[in-house]
């Protein structure tokens, strides 16, 4: 286990013990970007600072996504996710039956990391949803 | 404002559908060639010509369609910007006249789609080796994994984060948008399907992306729509009875998105379409309860129930209960999409936003024929393009 190689899927997951998502977030109004800009695209400043961004959040939107491109497992729970600072996240609700049964807009969820795939190399890529609590 | 006013002089659209035998240069050329024939003029007088197509951006189609009508060496823009790309053409050629530098100009949109089936969303591909690549250093494709990239996805999710807003709004609200607009369709020879659903059958279809189901999201297609405008003063020099089927643009705006918190990961399909709005009610001297009819980008029913707020249409957060009470429907106090809409005439992107201006034209001339809605004289063209663009045109039936 300890040898085994892990990578995020995109960089702004951090992964190790305590795994969170880090935003860019503008020195000026407090934007937030998981992407680098080179101007902020709601103030027009150009002063980044590293941000963290809270694992808690509600589900502000969904849909159940049954038609995909191939190979995309489905159905899947695409989800809009507004955390606790108040940052809003698009990511997959997991650990839920994908039914409009048991996913609620409202409810609160929390930051998840598991493993999705591995490389020819064993390298093994770390992704992120989100899991009710 | 009357007198520097441009005028919709003609204008023509395909039966929007599948046209193996031609391709899109064919579909073009013919649109512009009845539209030329509608407004009473030739390719001789056109002193402008945009021309908008999305799957064939980098094709010169607007001088490739010259080649068909005719070369006169005016000048061409191809223009692109989503599902907006047919209202930017028309809105291209508005820009031209209103500047003075032409009197009468030809807009175009064409798409040659075929069954593309659906759009966006990246496909499955397992990385040999995990390498960060793009601007998320992504190590490998996230469509699926970190939400969805789908359009019937992205515009669900525009939908329910309007129902977490707002009480009465739901799978059944929905899809009795889509009830409506397949209803409409029925009696529109040009639309690409014209069959009546049930509120059933529409729940009961295979769901794309919950709550929109195949019966709830627009088809891919073929067609063309084009469109000759005419400044105020070259009109007055022409025949009355060709003056007399002319309609006034009360407004043409084109907005893009402004920052919003959750953009980044969800176009936000709600801010540019109401800064639209407003400043196409402010320049045209009306508001919503002047419409007599509204063509609105319903790509998917989730869309056309959040733009009846966008566009000001129900009051703030009562879209659920505008299509409840029956008011959009085309014996309603607004009927939205008299045409079948995107979800049942069909969505050839660039030929869309073209499109929506030939519908409410020809209602607001009286010749509509079965679907005609009575007495219309003002009329509103929406649409939005993801990434995003947003326009909207009111028209005004000339004065009698
Ligand atoms: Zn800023």
């Amino acid at each position: 286990m300890a040898s085994t190689q892990q990578v995020p899927i995109v960089d702004y997951l951090r992964i190790g013990v305590r795994p969170y998502l880090r935003a860019s977030e503008c020195g000026n109004c407090g934007a937030r970007y998981f992407d680098r800009r080179n101007a902020c695209a709601r103030c027009g400043r150009v002063e980044f600072n590293n941000a963290r961004v809270s694992n808690r959040g509600v589900l502000r939107s969904f849909s159940i996504v049954h038609r995909a491109a191939p190979g995309i497992p489905v159905p899947y729970v695409s989800a809009l996710v507004e955390t606790e600072d108040g940052t809003t996240v698009r990511s997959n609700i997991v650990d839920c039956p994908p039914d409009p049964e048991h996913v609620k807009l409202g409810m609160k969820v929390r930051l998840a990391t598991y493993v999705a795939g591995t490389d020819d190399a064993g390298t093994e890529c770390v992704a992120f949803g989100y899991r009710p609590v | 404002m009357a007198g520097d006013s441009v005028w919709v002089l003609g204008t023509s659209m395909t039966r929007f559908g599948r046209y193996p035998e031609l391709d899109a240069v064919d579909l073009g050329a013919k649109v512009c060639l009845e539209a030329f024939a509608d407004a009473g003029v030739t390719v001789q007088d056109m002193d402008v010509m945009a021309a908008g197509t999305l799957f064939q951006a980098n094709t010169s189609m607007g001088q490739r369609i010259q080649k068909q009508i005719g070369q006169t060496g005016i000048p061409v823009f191809n223009v692109t910007n989503a599902c907006a790309t047919g209202a930017t053409a028309i809105r291209t050629v508005y820009m031209a006249i209103k500047a003075g530098e032409a009197s009468i100009g030809l807009a175009v949109g064409v798409e040659q789609m075929g069954k593309m089936g659906l759009l966006r969303g990246g496909s499955k591909e397992e990385a040999n080796v995990y390498e960060p690549a793009g601007r998320y250093g992504a190590v490998t494709a996230v469509d699926g994994v970190l939400g969805t990239e789908t359009m019937p996805g992205v515009f669900a999710q525009a939908g329910m984060a309007y129902a977490y807003d707002n009480e009465g709004v739901g799978f059944e609200q929905f899809a009795r948008v889509a009830y409506k607009n397949h209803l409409h369709s029925t009696l529109n020879p040009l639309a690409q399907y014209q069959k009546e659903f049930s509120l059933e059958e529409i729940m009961g279809s295979p769901v794309q992306s919950y709550p929109n189901t195949l019966l709830m999201c627009c088809p891919t297609g073929d067609g063309a729509a084009a469109a000759v405008l005419v400044s105020e003063e070259r009109l007055r020099s022409m025949p009355k009875r060709v003056q007399k089927r002319a309609v006034r643009i009360a407004a043409s705006v084109l907005t893009s998105d402004p920052w919003v918190e959750s953009g980044q990961v969800q176009p936000d399909v709600n801010t540019l379409t109401r800064n639209a709005a407003s400043q196409a009610y402010e320049k045209a001297g009306i508001g919503p309860e002047d419409l007599d009819l509204v063509e609105l980008h319903d790509c998917f029913a989730t869309a056309e129930l959040i733009h009846y707020d966008n566009l000001g249409l129900c009051e703030r957060g009562g879209a659920g209960d505008f299509i409840d009470s029956g008011a959009p429907f085309r014996d309603g106090t607004t009927p939205v999409n008299v045409s079948g809409g995107l979800i049942s005439k069909g969505h050839p992107i660039g030929a869309t936003g073209v499109a929506n201006v030939f519908e409410v034209t020809t209602h607001l001339r009286g010749e509509a024929g079965d679907r005609q809605i009575e007495g219309a004289r003002v009329g509103l063209a929406h649409v939005i393009g993801l990434g995003s663009s947003c326009g909207v045109h009111i028209l005004e039936k000339a004065a009698a």
